[in-house]
């Protein structure tokens, strides 16, 4: 069963702001241990459908489902419960508190408390080994240090290692890369490629769109809310919809 | 040559914070001296004052309670201008039961203390989505609504309160009872925020989006932490009920949600100990400013302002800094 039905379903999402259609009657789906790419330019729905998603907004019309589960305006926590997890575009860390207790929330989360049976121990040492699997230097004095007083690539590391601490199974990254140099982004596809190895399903939101297509399987496109192209990489962007969206037309 | 000044935390401290490295008697001290301070404060001083300074300490020890409770409160975010709602559920549940039903205040404090706790955080439920100053005016409002319900319906004996409740046995017992309160208040609180319990309350009043996400409920927190903070409120209540054998109007007067707020500001917030110090400083010096009759509330008001312009962390604060690191002057080129 689980071989033939897609791991998260959307169908006809709609959601606008005012008279703003922000997503506009979208379709996706998802299979396991995927990795879909959503692009577009800016202002077109992207964070919105994942907002969607995540319950941190409500749907006008449409339905998802996950893992055969009706999650559709469903709030935030009961959806992370299920084993949906994302990042926030602009960081949200607890700025006043060590990089290592910024782990502390997710990893006293009832989905956490209820995948390690019960118990967990000493929390402290499960987010030090964590923030090591995402590049906090071990032993070194960085992971003790106030999320205020970390550089961007540090912060984004932190995301995703907040993110992980949930041990979620489909995962959201939304603009990872962006504000990144080239050699974080590089010292970062590593740790997703690890994550999809380990058999996790996840969607990237990017406009970094070289790094992004060295390793989505998939990529959607949007633009004003509606789903102008979807496919493999090259050939999603071939298309003359896709061309129009990024660079605008000429009769325009 | 411009100078700048330069904290740096002494040695001792670095020492004793490192649990194996206690061997020496200056860091056990280091360690316990400052919470010595208050348990030897309130236990073994307040027996040695007169009578009327006696009463002054005890409810000096109400506002203290309800001060940290506001301090509670405002660790995950909730700004509350209605301590005053706690403190007259609290003084009505404990008062009702005694004038009605002649329970004696071994039970009606501890059932007013749970009961209203859960009565005000029920009244509280429906705004705790709100946050910052939209949750704080629902606060200010629902004291003052309750209060014109009880002089309006004439329920809880109207305006004229419910009179000759059962008192405490004598006056050590009333020490006692408001002054375990609040030492356990200071030192539970201390060590509930210190736990990951703790951490996911000041997580919530620092980001709560980011809690969300992390799969927490963060409303179900945030009414557990509401459900604390109104019922060691409600205590100071049913505390205050007995002692005045009294429970009416007054209740819900706008003294118990200003006071324990002005304590906290004072005596510096986030901590439980600054509150109540806070609530030591003000209230005791509220009545020897009364030789001064009339400008009383000048001179009050004088240092109110003094305090915070001059301190305006807080004065736990600076005292905690100044114990902690020592400072000089270094030049900066």
């Amino acid at each position: 069963m689980s071989e033939s039905r897609p791991m998260l379903e959307v169908t006809g999402l709609s959601k606008s702001f005012g008279g703003v259609m922000a997503v506009s009657d979208v379709h996706m789906q998802l299979k396991e241990g995927e990795l879909l790419g959503v692009i577009g330019p800016n202002g077109s729905g992207k964070t919105t459908l994942v907002n969607l998603i995540t319950g941190f907004s409500k749907p006008q019309s449409g339905k998802i489902v996950y893992k055969g589960k009706r999650i559709t305006g469903w709030p935030p926590y009961r959806i992370v419960t299920l084993g949906i997890a994302r990042t926030f575009q602009m960081v949200r860390p607890f700025y006043q508190l060590p990089a290592y207790k910024n782990l502390i929330v997710p990893l006293y989360s009832p989905r956490v408390k209820r995948l390690a049976g019960g118990r967990y121990g000493d929390r402290d040492a499960v987010a030090l080994d964590l923030l090591e699997e995402v590049g906090f230097e071990r032993d070194a004095y960085v992971s003790y240090k106030v999320a205020s007083a970390l550089p961007q690539g540090y912060l984004k590391r932190l995301e995703l290692a907040k993110v992980m601490a949930l041990r979620p199974d489909l995962i959201i990254l939304d603009e990872l890369f962006s504000g990144l140099s080239l050699a974080e982004v590089a010292s970062i596809v590593p740790i997703i490629e690890k994550l999809r190895f380990q058999g996790k399903t996840i969607i990237m939101i990017e406009h970094r769109l070289k790094e992004l297509f060295r390793i989505a399987d998939r990529v959607m496109v949007l633009n004003y809310g509606e789903k102008i192209a979807e496919g493999a990489a090259e050939a999603v962007m071939e298309s003359d919809a896709v061309k129009k969206a990024y660079l605008g037309s000429e009769t325009d | 040559m411009e100078k700048r000044k330069e904290r740096i935390d002494r040695g001792i401290k670095a020492r004793s914070e490192d649990i194996f490295a206690l061997t020496s008697y200056r860091e056990m001290l280091y360690l316990l001296v400052p919470r010595a301070v208050p348990v030897v404060g309130l236990l073994a001083v307040t027996p040695l004052l007169s009578p009327y300074w006696q009463e002054i300490f005890i409810s000096t020890s109400v506002y203290a309670l309800l001060a940290i409770s506001w301090d509670l409160l405002l660790s995950a975010g909730l700004i509350s201008l209605g301590q005053s709602l706690f403190y007259g559920i609290g003084s009505y549940v404990a008062g009702a039961l005694n004038y009605y039903w002649g329970w004696s205040p071994l039970f009606t404090i501890p059932v007013a203390t749970i009961v209203g706790g859960g009565l005000c955080t029920l009244l509280l439920l429906p705004v705790l989505r709100l946050r910052g100053i939209y949750f704080a005016m629902v606060t200010l409002v629902l004291p003052i609504m309750l209060l014109r319900l009880v002089e309006a319906t004439r329920i809880l004996g109207g305006t004229e309160g419910l009179t000759g409740l059962t008192p405490f046995p004598n006056q050590f017992t009333a020490i006692y009872v408001i002054q375990l309160a609040v030492l356990a208040a200071l030192f539970g609180f201390r060590r509930l925020m210190n736990s990951d319990y703790g951490l996911i309350a000041k997580g919530i009043s620092d980001n709560d989006l980011s809690v969300m996400s992390a799969g927490i409920n963060v409303y179900w927190h945030k009414a557990q932490i509401l459900f604390l903070g109104a019922a060691v409120g409600s205590f100071a209540g049913a505390f205050g009920t007995h002692l005045d054998m009294f429970a009416g109007m007054p209740g819900f007067a706008l003294d118990y949600s200003i006071m324990p707020l002005a304590a906290a500001v004072v005596g510096g917030t986030g901590t439980f100990a600054g509150p109540l110090l806070g609530a030591f400083i003000l209230v005791p010096l509220s009545e020897i400013l009364r030789a001064l009759g009339a400008l009383r509330i000048v001179f009050y008001g004088l240092f109110l302002v003094i305090f915070v312009v001059a301190l305006p962390e807080g004065i736990f604060h600076y005292c905690q800094r100044k114990y902690h690191q020592f400072e000089r002057w270094v030049s900066v080129k």
